[in-house]
């Protein structure tokens, strides 16, 4: 078997990729092509690397070879073109992209942001943003991407290169965005990387062995984004979110994945150092001033891990925060999840009476998480057999599998604690 | 060779997971996971994949200009699709005896369901020997 790399040396390719990426685009402007030869040269280093050792020079080293490749593939491109067309006026390939091993007087930083920005560009749909950002941004390879979303590789390799297509048709070649462009920009990259999270947490109970950590790459991915805009403190918010409801993670699923909810989860399993660092990023960025909608779900998700069980919870504070979230962000879910606090506060009756509110939205009208709300407050309550009619339509409607074994389990159990009765 | 085994569960009866007591359901969840595991560990398991309640479900035909004309699944059908597995394995028997072991996954009280499961040879690419000149 051949050697492979180790982890931090894994970690060190995948942190380099953006910014090599960011530095072959300014030169050569092609997205597509530079992006294949930056995936090329993270293969040979994968390779290399373990038989040869890490080189000084890392990211010049990933240059060179991307540099080459791409030169390669300029070359095979004019010679194709040659012989099919008999076009002789082409500028020669090495002339096209002789440029210095290093031009100077271009703020990486900014590189390697645009990156984020292309790979987020709104001609792309919420798919091929994810895929793009994972593969251009997070370095991982299209292989590693199928697997994550089960889909197989040649359905991702061509999700990739229409992406890639569409950037193109889009008239993106690569323009450097003004500053409150880069800021207008922002919350579709932030967005980008909380689905990647989502879609990691929403699979972390399934079968895993095989799967790219997702919640561990939208970590990743975040965090460097924080060094490369420490004055945004969405950015930090997003983080801290991500970090304080990751902690909960293996508390969160049982032996045959089915998911346990707050209330009845082993809060000693839950992560401290992912906590107190998530509550360090949220301070810094409330520390910043008007806060944002992340910090604000951050600041739900930190009252959660605080609190030694739901009791103690201070849902008052979270009452307030879901209020100030629907001010920002008005939604059928936050509104969910506000009678939910209302109900920890004022009681199930009053939580009952919003959520009966809510339910001539169309949106919530048919969907489970009506039917779960009202039967935990019906079960708060103390109306077992409603909350069982309710728990059972949930479990129905339900696409998750391990969120309909939970719903099911629960109408059980307490439809066995009723005949106990 | 590949089968696709479906898993059919009736519209009413005992197949009502629902109804069942809460370690009942527990067991045949473990045993539905294990039962994957188990195929996955054999080299055997190709696919699998459970689908969403029949609630939601439409039925789809394409109107005069292609457009898609969507109809309800009636509720009052005998049988749904639940899941289906996709196995790969050497004889059709194996395929049979990993169908049976599904069938019998645990019901109310832990007795066997005996459900049936459909077993469908999933089509494959031209055999290697073939020679269309012959």
């Amino acid at each position: 078997m051949r050697p492979a790399l180790d982890h931090a040396a894994q970690d060190l390719l995948r942190d380099l990729a953006p910014a090599v990426l960011g530095t072959l685009l300014r030169r050569y402007r092609d997205f597509a092509g530079c992006e294949d030869a930056v995936q090329e040269a993270l293969i040979a280093a994968a390779s290399q690397w373990p038989v040869q050792g890490v080189p000084d020079r890392p990211k010049g080293w990933l240059v060179t070879v991307a540099t080459r490749r791409l030169t390669d593939q300029v070359r095979a491109d004019t010679a194709r073109r040659l012989r099919e067309q008999l076009v002789v006026s082409l500028v020669p390939a090495d002339e096209q992209i002789a440029f210095a091993a290093d031009a100077e007087g271009v703020d990486e930083r900014d590189e390697t942001l645009d990156l984020y920005f292309t790979c987020c560009h709104p001609a792309l749909s919420p798919a091929s943003q994810v895929a793009l950002t994972l593969r251009a941004v997070g370095g991982l390879t299209t292989a590693e991407i199928a697997r994550a979303f089960l889909v197989p590789e040649a359905t991702m390799a061509q999700r990739l290169s229409r992406a890639k297509q569409a950037i193109k048709a889009a008239g993106q070649g690569f323009p450097t965005p003004a500053p409150h462009d880069r800021r207008a920009r922002l919350p579709a990259v932030l967005h980008v990387i909380y689905l990647i999270f989502s879609e990691g947490y929403a699979a972390s109970s399934g079968d895993h062995v095989m799967r790219v950590e997702l919640t561990a790459e939208a970590i990743r991915v975040a965090r460097q984004l924080t060094l490369l805009l420490p004055e945004e403190a969405e950015v930090m918010g997003l983080l801290a979110l991500m970090l304080l409801t990751d902690a909960r993670r293996a508390a969160r699923t049982g032996a045959n994945g089915e998911l346990i909810p707050l209330d009845e989860q082993d809060r000693s399993t839950w992560d401290r150092a992912a906590i107190r660092e998530g509550e360090h990023l949220l301070q810094q960025a409330l520390a910043r001033g008007a806060a944002g909608p992340y910090q604000i779900q951050a600041a739900i998700a930190a009252l959660h891990d605080e609190a030694p069980d739901t009791d103690e919870t201070d849902w008052q504070q979270i009452l307030v925060l879901y209020g100030l979230l629907r001010r920002m962000n008005d939604g059928p879910m936050v509104r969910l999840s506000e009678a939910i606090a209302l109900a920890m506060v004022e009681g199930p009756a009053a939580g009952l009476a919003a959520l009966d509110g809510l339910a001539s939205d169309p949106r919530l009208t048919h969907h489970h998480r009506l039917d779960a709300a009202r039967g935990h407050l019906l079960e708060r309550a103390g109306d077992r057999h409603s909350a069982i009619a309710h728990f059972r339509r949930a479990a129905q409607r339900t696409t998750s599998t391990p969120e309909r074994h939970y719903l099911l389990l629960h109408a059980a159990r307490l439809g066995e604690a009723e005949t106990c009765s | 060779m590949k089968y696709m085994l479906m898993m059919h569960t009736p519209g009413s009866g005992p197949f009502q997971i629902a109804s069942w007591p809460a370690n009942d359901i527990k067991a045949h969840i473990a045993f539905m996971m294990d039962f994957a595991k188990k195929l996955s560990a054999a080299g055997e398991l190709a696919g699998a994949e459970g689908l969403a309640g029949p609630e939601q479900a439409k039925r789809v035909r394409a109107g005069e200009h292609g457009e898609p004309i969507t109809d309800g699944v009636f509720p009052e059908a005998k049988e749904f699709l639940a899941g289906y597995w996709i196995v790969d394995v050497d004889t059709p028997e194996r395929a049979y005896a990993i169908a049976a072991e599904a069938s019998a996954a645990p019901g109310p009280g832990g007795a066997p369901l005996n459900l049936t499961i459909e077993v469908r040879q999933v089509m494959s690419g031209p055999p290697p020997d073939w020679k269309p000149d012959a």
